[in-house]
Parts: C-alpha cells; sequence; structure tokens
C-alpha cells in the first residue's frame, strides 16, 4: 500500500516536471527567438517587444493550453468511468456537435461581426449546454441511469447536429465555411483573457470537485450493481459526474473549439502506465492532458512557421501513434509477466 | 435457536406486471447456512434482489437483527450485507484494490488512503480466501473460481452481519465449487456468518446447506432442514422431474438421482409403471 502512494506521488512529481519543461519550450518557440537564458531578463523588461510576446501572447497560450487540455482528458478520464466503455470520449455525447452548431449558426448568420466576437464561445457553450441539458433529460427520464440509452442518445444528438451543420454550410457562403470549419479544428489562440481565466478556473475547481467522487468511480469500475453493494448510490454519483464532466466539455469546446482526441488518448494512456485507480487517475489525465496540448500546441506552431497548423490535426496523429506504441509495449510486458 | 434473525415480512416484489412473488414470509436463525433452491423462472433471483435492496418491495419488509433495512441509506446496508454476484465483473483492478473496496462503506468522501486496519482486514480475508499470492494480479487474469474466491474476500472485508451469494458455484468445476462451498461453511462456523445462497445444484445444497426454501412460481413451496425438503415427491412436484432420492453415505444428507427417459422407458415397458 505504501508503496503505491509513493509511486503516485513521484507520478505527480514528474508529470509536473514534465509540465514545466512543456511550458519552457513552448516559451522559448516561436518566430521571435527568446532563449532559456533570456527568459528572466525579458520577463521583467516590460518595455520589450519580447516581453509583449511571452506574457500576452506565449503564456496565455500555454495557460490556455493546459486547462483545455486538463479539462477535456479529466472529463474523458470521468465520462469512461461512469459509462464502462473504454470508447467514451468528451464528445460521444455530443456536447461538441451541438457547440459547433452553435457556432455555426452564428457565424452563417454574421452575428459575431454585427454584435461582438464573443457571440462566438457564447453560442458554443449555449449549444454544448442544450445538448447537456438533451442528454440528461431524456437519459435520466423515469428516474432511470440507463447509461447505454444515455450514450445512444448523445451519438444521435451528435448526427443530428452534424448534419444540420452540413445543411449551413451548404447554403452559406465559402468564406463563412472557412470560418465554421476553421473553427471545428480547434485553435488556442484565444485574445480574450477573461475567457482564458474562467476556463483556467473552471478546470481546477472541476479537478478538485472530482475529487470528491474517486473513490465512487472506482466502485463503479465494477459495476452499477456492485457499488450499490457497496453503498454507494450510483444514480446520483453518475448524474453528478456526467454534469460535471459534460460542462468542463462544454467551456473547452466554447472556448478552443473542437480539440480531438485529448479526452480519449491521455486517460488510457495514464491508465496503461499507473494503474486504474482514479485516485490517481483523475490528478494524472488533468496533468497528462495539460502537457499533450502544450507539446503539440509547440509542434503546431513550428512545423510550417510562419503558418500554423491547426492543433486538432497535431492531436489526433501524435496521439494516436504515441498511443498504439504503449499499447504494445504495455500488452508484451504483461506477456512476460505472466 | 429462534428463526428470527433475518426476518422476511409479506415480502413481495418484481418486475411492473410482469412476474411477483406472492407475499413471502420465512425466518432465518442467526448463523444459518440457508439455501434458496427452485427451477428456473421461480422467483429465486427475484427474492434475492428484493433481499439485498436491488429491486424495491412492493410490499412488506426484510429485518436482519430487529432493524429495518428499508429504513437504512445504502451505506448502513452495505455494512450489514454483502453480496457476491453470480458472475464477477472482472475489471482491470488489481485483486488487493479490490478487495480493499470492501472497506468503501466505512470511509469518508474525503478520506484519501485506506488505514492500516482496514488494509491488515483485507489481507486476513485475502489469506483466508487463499487469494493472498495473486494479490498484485489484474482481476481479469484470474481463473473463474479464484474470482469468485476474490469476491468472497471482498465480500468479508466488508465485515457484514448477513453474506448473500447468487449462485457461487454454478459456472465452476467441482474442485472449485468444493472449495467455494467449504470456505464458505468455514465462515459460517468460524465467523458465525449468517449466509444465503441461491443455489442451483441439489445436492450440494443438501450438503452444505442447514436450511432450504424451495421456491416454485413466485412462491415459497417448502423450507426446513435438507431432509425435510429434498423429498422425491416434493422434487418431481416443483421440478416436474422423474428424480430418485438416497441418503449420502458418508453424511446422511439426501442425495437426488436424476434418470434419463430410456430408462425411465425401460422400467414402465417391464413394470407397466414406476413403482416406489
Amino acid at each position: 500500500m505504501k508503496n503505491k502512494y509513493l509511486s503516485w506521488t513521484l507520478f505527480t512529481l514528474l508529470l509536473l516536471l514534465l509540465f514545466v519543461g512543456a511550458a519552457l519550450l513552448s516559451l522559448t518557440t516561436g518566430e521571435a527567438a527568446i532563449g532559456l537564458g533570456d527568459l528572466l531578463p525579458v520577463w521583467q523588461d516590460g518595455e520589450q517587444m519580447e516581453h509583449f510576446i511571452l506574457t500576452r501572447i506565449r503564456l496565455p497560450r500555454i495557460v490556455l493550453a493546459m486547462a483545455v487540455g486538463g479539462s477535456l482528458s479529466l472529463s474523458g478520464a470521468i465520462l469512461q468511468g461512469i459509462f464502462r466503455n473504454p470508447l467514451v470520449e468528451p464528445y460521444t455525447l455530443g456536447i461538441s456537435g451541438g457547440a459547433a452548431l452553435g457556432v455555426a449558426l452564428i457565424i452563417v448568420t454574421g452575428l459575431h461581426l454585427s454584435v461582438g466576437a464573443f457571440m462566438l464561445p457564447l453560442s458554443g457553450f449555449s449549444g454544448a449546454a442544450i445538448v447537456i441539458v438533451l442528454v440528461g433529460l431524456l437519459g435520466f427520464l423515469r428516474g432511470g441511469t440507463d447509461v447505454n440509452k444515455m450514450l445512444l442518445i448523445g451519438v444521435m444528438i451528435s448526427f443530428v447536429a452534424s448534419s444540420a451543420m452540413m445543411f449551413l454550410m451548404a447554403v452559406t457562403t465559402s468564406e463563412n465555411i472557412h470560418g465554421i470549419v476553421f473553427w471545428i479544428m480547434g485553435s488556442l489562440d484565444e485574445p480574450n483573457p477573461l475567457l482564458i481565466k474562467i476556463t483556467l478556473y473552471t478546470a481546477l475547481s472541476g479537478l478538485l470537485l472530482s475529487y470528491l467522487f474517486a473513490r465512487p468511480l472506482n466502485a463503479l469500475l465494477l459495476g452499477q450493481e456492485k457499488a450499490a453493494y457497496l453503498g454507494i448510490n450510483s444514480k446520483t454519483t453518475i448524474r453528478l459526474l456526467f454534469l460535471l464532466a459534460s460542462l468542463l466539455t462544454g467551456i473547452c469546446v466554447a472556448v478552443a473549439g473542437v480539440i480531438g482526441f485529448v479526452g480519449l488518448v491521455i486517460p488510457h494512456l495514464i491508465r496503461l502506465l499507473a494503474g486504474s485507480d482514479y485516485r490517481f487517475l483523475l490528478v494524472g489525465s488533468f496533468l497528462g492532458g495539460g502537457i499533450f496540448l502544450v507539446l503539440s500546441d509547440v509542434v503546431a506552431r513550428t512545423l510550417i512557421a510562419p503558418n500554423e497548423l491547426p492543433i486538432g490535426v497535431i492531436t489526433g496523429i501524435a496521439g494516436g501513434i504515441l498511443f498504439i506504441i504503449v499499447l504494445n509495449k504495455n500488452r508484451n510486458r504483461r506477456r512476460h509477466a505472466q | 435457536m429462534p428463526s428470527n434473525y433475518l426476518q422476511i415480512k409479506d415480502l413481495s416484489c418484481g418486475y411492473g406486471s410482469d412476474f411477483n412473488l406472492r407475499p413471502i414470509t420465512v425466518g432465518l436463525r442467526r448463523g444459518a447456512l440457508a439455501g434458496i433452491i427452485g427451477p428456473n423462472g421461480s422467483g429465486k433471483t427475484t427474492l434475492f434482489k428484493g433481499i439485498s435492496g436491488q429491486l424495491p418491495l412492493k410490499s412488506g419488509s426484510v429485518w436482519l437483527n430487529n432493524c429495518n433495512l428499508q429504513s437504512l441509506k445504502l451505506r448502513q446496508k452495505a455494512q450489514r450485507i454483502a453480496v457476491v454476484s453470480q458472475f464477477v465483473d472482472a475489471a482491470e483492478i488489481s485483486v488487493e484494490d479490490y478487495v480493499l473496496l470492501g472497506r468503501l462503506p466505512y470511509r469518508a468522501p474525503f478520506q484519501f488512503f485506506e488505514p492500516q486496519p482496514d488494509v491488515l482486514l483485507a489481507r486476513k480475508y485475502m489469506r483466508l480466501t487463499g487469494i493472498w499470492k495473486h494479490r498484485k494480479k489484474y482481476l481479469s487474469q484470474l481463473s473463474g473460481g479464484e474470482q469468485q474466491l476474490a469476491a468472497i474476500a471482498q465480500a468479508l472485508t466488508q465485515e457484514p452481519e448477513l453474506l448473500l451469494l447468487d449462485e457461487p458455484t454454478s459456472h465452476l468445476d467441482i474442485t472449485h465449487q468444493v472449495q467455494v462451498l467449504n470456505l464458505i461453511q468455514r465462515l459460517n462456523k468460524e465467523l458465525k456468518l449468517t449466509v444465503l445462497m441461491i443455489i442451483h445444484d441439489l445436492n450440494l445444497a443438501a450438503e452444505y446447506c442447514d436450511f432450504l426454501l424451495m421456491m416454485k412460481q413466485g412462491d415459497i413451496h417448502s423450507c426446513g432442514t435438507p431432509q425435510e425438503v429434498l423429498t422425491y415427491d416434493r422434487i418431481e412436484q416443483v421440478y416436474n422431474t422423474v428424480v430418485v432420492t438416497q441418503t449420502n453415505p458418508l453424511s446422511g444428507k439426501p442425495a437426488v438421482f436424476l434418470v434419463s427417459e430410456n430408462i425411465l422407458n425401460d422400467i414402465k415397458a417391464r413394470y407397466g409403471k414406476i413403482k416406489r
């Protein structure tokens, strides 16, 4: 038992170290060359152009990447737990579809130009919220918590939303299509510091709140029935966790678009490396997701510099390959152990 | 000893209007090792779920040690009753962690680490059930019999007053059947644990249980000691199957033999009808 806690602590410290490393890498990478040694002087010197780049452009991106990556990954870990399905990710339930539809509506009607750019995240979040309420109401109807039914409802809502969006794209101008596609692919380029702050605080409080449910999540690994025999009110737990995970996802999607794969791959990676005990999995996924997104962002910014690749491209390719490698390694190790 | 440790009073539950138990009243003494037997669809599992709280009751009540189970919260109930299901959901969790989850009903929400007494308790029951050597393995890496033992270890770690088991031996070979049932018998004797289990195999039920409930069509057909319940005429009434009963020469418990149709036809041809 002591060994377990020790390895969790070491693992957390390692992830924190990796995060600091990733953040430093991200701070020093970019068009304007700022070396590792220059970081401190530039930071203190408010006059320089580099100071502006560092504090206004690169740092907010890192904070946002951490918050979004952490939230998505955390919510993936939670949803995979309550649905007891390894293929579930934050977007499976149609939250991204709803958000994308909301944003597409605003872009097509041009409201973001006439009313203000804040309309985009606002409508994205509204779209996500509508889907959350729909899935929640339909899934929890008549007092049940049939998670498979919820899952199917979510997938169906996702299809409906994406079809509706395709309809919008078919009838609008190519300029608008470009805007919609760009938003869907996801970006960490968020000029509004208030939104970044909101995302960060939600992410951190989400992580804290999720720890209220670390043990119930462990019990739910054994199924709702067994969890009930262990004294866990699975219905309430599942509902609250669904709400928490969806809200986290909704805010991420509204601010940064649809950044895929983080919420699917990172929880699995952490599980393979450190086991499926939620007492570590929650914080591990959060940190892992943050690191992964910060690094992906560095790659997305440098690969075809001065242009920027959509970050979803990088997370998809890198995440998928990384996952297959770790999965194979782990299989081999386990086969040897037997 | 009085049979009022576990009291089932006019209990009825079921699935909508499809299947419901007749109101059932029965009692178990403290330290009983009781079995529920009966054909498929006779309501064994329904009764079991009514007692465990998995199904809401339509009427009646269940009392354990003079305490109405319906008045308890899930957590309090889990401190008194442990349930071992028929199939263990083989999750990717180490046996040690799995067994320790049995202490969950005793935890406060934010209690993050296992207290040392809990760890010792889990260790004790892993040793007792013989799965100590597998403690580092994943549950999914164990055989069916070992998973069943792990589930029993977890249930014991809950330190319950009543242990409910749903067909603990149904998919095991005879080695593991006897191993699991011997363990249950030992727990019953040494820990004074009251045990109620659904069991399909009539011979095992006769050999191990000291009290049997035989169900038929949602009602209790008969209950009592194995000798009282497992007579050929009662079994034939309940199961609609011709059987022969004898006494196990070593244990003195009833043993039930099945007879194939060919043999029955032979006997009918020779004697005209089956004589008892």
